[in-house]
């Protein structure tokens, strides 16, 4: 089974540059629901023997970050009625090549970590990728919802690199640790909707009042 | 059992709150939350008097780190309800129940991460404390708060993330290792042949994303602007119980890295972060208008304090848990007061107020004695923190951090008495009639003002050998 | 190269109008027309071949020389490509540099002719080609870079030959990403949709179709003609990237490549119709984007 975790990793990264050139935001948030359904496969595909732990955490993955979280959104949009992002802090250009950057980093620091067992040689840089570009998606983006995808892009890195401790990390903090994803994505898209409520944008350069 | 009441109840009642409809509406059901705070500061008195057993097989466990901060957390939780009382007759929020649910949640999530032995239980509880005072930030839904709600949920969040990433790199640290994956003791005990390369990279990653958490700088950014959006006594239990819980995350890595005998990884980064943080708040508090964003700024010092202390090491951890306690009672005392403020004026700045003697004769007293509390100056408790932590510099040999810490103090000093001495004294703004205080906004106050004047004069035995064991498991020692 | 690799150049060469062909069949039977012939564009040459030039009394032997100039260079570069799969007529170690100078030099000439017209709507294709080309170039270097590391050779004989088919196994993630980029540079240069919509009639929105605006008779043939051949060149990399074919027998192999040319036309007939054409500003993005997945692709192999 060596090459269908490669393959899942491979579109990950994909999707990750995908989102990075990406002007629309239905189509950032329909790329990161296909990343979380990618993600919601890889512990099914790098178990050596399916158990209840793996099913339920690759269920629930699928269900928070493919179902959930993205229909959510997607709400958060119409209600806006925003479709498109504005030119980004950075540039699209800029980010793509940004992003090239990254990926670049990720699979050369990873070479360098002394990982003694992992499932998977892809599966730590690609980790280490996916967190930078989440990390360049939520910095440079104007939109506020595009932050929030970007912090959704930052989260699946993270559990990415967890996915090296599948064993380790007891199903309950997993469920943990989706729960608090899930909800922390929640009040942001609230808050997000108040937003637009009050400033008319979700332009999130106009949140300038405040400051010293 | 006792842990898991101490968690489980708020909890409960918290999901009861929100969940159902009677408790719908603009009514805060005040008495259901003043019943659990003194159920739960009872449970924590009992865990004083007889130690309780671990929970949940070693992950819950009250260590005297972690018993420390949930006795601040539930002291001050308590004194913020019997507050709100008062603070209730004068502003009610727009929703009751997410008021409420929301303390509640804090409440049962501080505790947790007060009590948790396993370091992923305690990122969950952490980031469930972050996600239960965002909808508290935003209590007046006005366009100020929900900017500050908005940077404080996105740099939390990147915060947390990184921490959970430091959480992976500890669990990676202890592959191949001996013991259960991230539970403190056992990471404790096989200390030594945890892998080093992750353990430091797992102790950056956790000290800048809980430090984010802390507000220490330069991830400090948010904190002016929520805690001067954010109700007083929201702010008051942010700076004085969430920072706490903050700092024990920062503490329990340290724990592990001084365990595992990479302090002169550890101490080093700690001091440059805590000077950094100093120095941040100092050049900020000049020329600061709002009492609140002035309030948050005191906080980020007194961050900058606490994780500097658990660098110089030797007494310098005792000052930093010693100043744990006194910075959390005082900072909810100021905020309280500063509370009673808003009330009365409608606003926290320089400008809205003036003559405060004469319209909140009590208040401006509280505040003015506030400030000498927080500023660092005696008889009160963080003159002896301080004070300890200036003998901790000079007994590792490293005076100029000493002189870099007065120098801030005495900026800090400057800056706030400005702001303070300018509010409380003159003639006040025509128009203004003096407020009757009613005893529930000035007793809390007050009672914690008392317990800060008594630290700063005597340290009750209990009280010094927690602080003591604490310190020693942080790599340092009793005074 | 072998009997079968001539037979297959011989074949390309007068095969190659029918790939335009196919590609405007694919559009028309996906959007419900009958549309023109598959062979439409041999009719469309012979006419031109009848009739007499034209030439702007504003243009000079610069004007003259281009067709010719356009058709000697890709002819010349079809000549280092592996057409049976194993080896090319003409090949030097590095002659993919000399491949994609030839492509550029009859981008040159034709760019210069447009200018040498002296009219504003040449101008402003020549500008907005090379602009395309400014990025696309990079991102071809880096498609083949990967292609060198992936093989360890030098020459494009074997980087698309034997090399390449032993390189599959390991290295497929990889290849895959660099024939998805090279498909998107054939895009982009060959002026499809979405980089350039070859049916617009509106010449303030054209990009390579106004270059050539003022060309008539056999020149018109001869860029036509050459037109078509760039695109055919562009295919065979694609296909060869895909399918290596060094394990087939001769005719098999050449069988194999002109139905890979065939499926590479109707991919192209699909993209273009259910893709719109990009504003310009966006077309740099699209080829940092191929560029991006080149990159990506030279990252894994140096995995």
């Amino acid at each position: 089974m060596h090459g269908a975790p490669q393959l899942v990793l491979l579109l990950v990264v994909l999707s990750d540059l995908a989102v990075l050139g990406t002007t629309r935001l239905s189509s950032c948030i329909r790329i990161v629901a296909a990343q979380g359904m990618l993600l919601g496969l890889l512990p099914l595909l790098l178990a050596p023997q399916l158990s209840v732990h793996t099913v339920s955490l690759a269920a629930g993955t699928v269900v928070v970050k493919a179902i959930v979280l993205p229909w959510f959104l997607m709400w958060a949009i119409r209600e806006a009625a925003v479709r498109r992002e504005v030119e980004p802090l950075v540039g699209f250009i800029a980010s793509q090549l940004l992003g090239a950057v990254a990926v670049a980093l990720a699979f050369a620091i990873a070479s360098r970590l002394p990982l003694p067992v992992v499932q998977h040689a892809l599966l730590v840089p690609v980790s280490l990728a996916t967190l930078m570009i989440g990390f360049i998606v939520l910095t440079t983006r104007r939109k506020a919802l595009t932050q929030v995808v970007g912090y959704l892009i930052l989260e699946n890195g993270i559990y990415l690199f967890g996915l090296t401790h599948a064993e380790r990390v007891p199903f309950l903090i997993e469920i943990g640790v989706l729960l608090d994803i899930f909800v922390g994505v929640f009040i942001m898209g609230i808050v997000v909707f108040h937003i637009n409520r009050e400033f008319d944008s979700l332009d999130a350069t106009r949140l300038r009042e405040l400051a010293d | 059992m006792r842990l898991l009441a101490l968690c489980g109840i708020p909890l409960v009642t918290a999901l009861v709150v929100l969940v159902l409809p009677v408790f719908r509406g603009r009514r805060v059901p005040v008495a259901l939350l003043g019943v659990v705070a003194a159920v739960h500061l009872a449970l924590v008195t009992s865990l004083w008097v007889t130690p309780a057993p671990e929970a949940l097989g070693g992950w819950l466990a009250a260590d005297p780190l972690g018993l420390t901060v949930l006795t601040v957390t539930s002291v001050l939780f308590l004194v913020t309800v019997t507050y709100a009382v008062g603070y209730l007759r004068h502003d009610r929020p727009r929703s009751g129940q997410v008021f409420a649910g929301c303390l509640l949640a804090f409440l049962s999530a501080a505790s947790l991460v007060a009590l948790a032995h396993h370091l992923a239980m305690l990122w969950v509880g952490m980031e469930a404390t972050t996600l239960s005072v965002a909808p508290l930030i935003f209590l007046r839904r006005d366009r100020r708060s929900l900017e500050a709600t908005w940077k404080y949920l996105v740099i939390s969040s990147v915060g947390i993330a990184l921490a959970l990433l430091g959480t992976f790199f500890l669990a990676s640290a202890q592959v191949d290792v001996a013991g259960r994956p991230l539970v403190l003791p056992d990471l404790l005990a096989h200390a030594r042949e945890l892998h080093p390369a992750w353990l430091r990279a797992a102790f950056l990653f956790l000290l800048v994303g809980f430090g984010t958490k802390m507000g220490l700088a330069p991830m400090h950014t948010w904190k002016p602007d929520t805690y001067g959006e954010a109700p007083s006594l929201v702010s008051g239990l942010m700076a004085g119980a969430l920072t706490g819980c903050a700092f024990l995350g920062v503490a329990r890595v340290t724990e592990v890295m001084m365990a595992a005998g990479l302090e002169g990884f550890a101490q080093p980064v700690l001091i440059g972060f805590g000077l950094v943080s100093l120095a941040a708040a100092a050049a900020f508090i000049i020329g600061q208008g709002d009492v609140k964003r002035l309030l948050a700024y005191s906080s980020v010092e007194h961050m900058g304090l606490l994780v500097l202390g658990l660098g110089l090491g030797g007494v310098g951890t005792y000052g930093s848990m010693l100043h744990l306690v006194n910075n959390g009672l005082s900072k909810g005392w100021v905020f309280l007061v500063t509370g009673n403020l808003v009330l009365a004026t409608g606003s926290a700045t320089a400008a809205g107020n003036r003559g405060l003697v004469r319209t909140l004769p009590v208040s401006a007293v509280l505040l003015v004695l506030g400030l000498f509390a927080v500023t660092g100056s005696p008889p009160f408790g963080l003159f002896m923190s301080e004070f300890t932590l200036l003998r901790a510099a000079i007994d590792a040999g490293h005076p100029w951090i000493a002189a870099v810490m007065l120098l801030a103090l005495a900026v800090i000093f400057v800056g706030m008495a400005a702001l303070v001495l300018g509010i409380a004294l003159g003639e006040p703004p025509p128009g203004v009639v003096p407020v009757r205080e009613s005893p529930w906004l000035v007793a809390g106050p007050i009672a914690l003002a008392a317990a800060v004047l008594m630290l700063g004069v005597y340290i009750p035995g209990p009280l010094h050998d927690v602080l003591a064991r604490a310190a020693v498991a942080l790599g340092g020692r009793g005074p | 190269m072998t009997p079968a690799g001539w037979t297959a150049l011989l074949i390309l060469g007068v095969a190659a109008p029918v790939m335009p062909g196919l590609v405007v069949k694919t559009k028309s039977l996906l959007t419900g027309r009958r549309g023109a012939p598959v062979l439409q564009l041999y009719a469309d040459l012979w006419k031109l071949v009848r009739k007499g030039t034209v030439y702007s009394r504003t243009t000079t032997w610069v004007f003259r020389a281009a067709p010719v100039v356009v058709l000697a260079s890709l002819f010349v570069a079809m000549l280092f490509l592996p057409l049976d799969g194993r080896g090319a007529p003409a090949g030097f170690a590095g002659d993919v540099v000399a491949f994609a100078g030839l492509l550029a030099l009859a981008r040159f000439a034709l760019v210069l002719a447009g200018m040498d017209t002296g009219s504003s709507f040449e101008g402003m294709g020549a500008s907005r080609e090379v602009t395309i080309a400014s990025f696309a170039e990079p991102a071809l270097f880096l498609c083949f870079v990967a292609l060198v590391l992936a093989t360890d050779a030098l020459s494009l004989s074997g980087m698309l030959g034997t090399p390449l088919a032993a390189a599959w196994p390991q290295a497929g993630a990889s290849l895959s990403l660099v024939g998805i980029g090279l498909f998107v540079l054939l895009l982009a240069e060959n002026s499809r949709v979405p980089v350039d919509d070859p049916a617009t009639h509106l010449e303030l929105t054209m990009i390579h179709e106004v270059i050539v605006l003022d060309h008539s008779g056999p020149d018109l043939a001869l860029i036509l003609y050459g037109s078509a051949l760039k695109l055919t060149v562009f295919a065979v990399l694609v296909v060869s990237v895909f399918v290596p074919r060094a394990d087939l027998s001769g005719p098999a192999a050449v069988a194999v490549l002109l139905a890979g040319l065939g499926a590479v036309a109707v991919a192209i007939g699909v993209v273009e119709s259910i893709m719109a054409r990009l504003r310009l500003t966006r077309v740099p993005q699209l080829l940092v984007g191929a560029a991006a997945l080149a990159l990506f692709a030279i990252i894994l192999q140096l995995q």
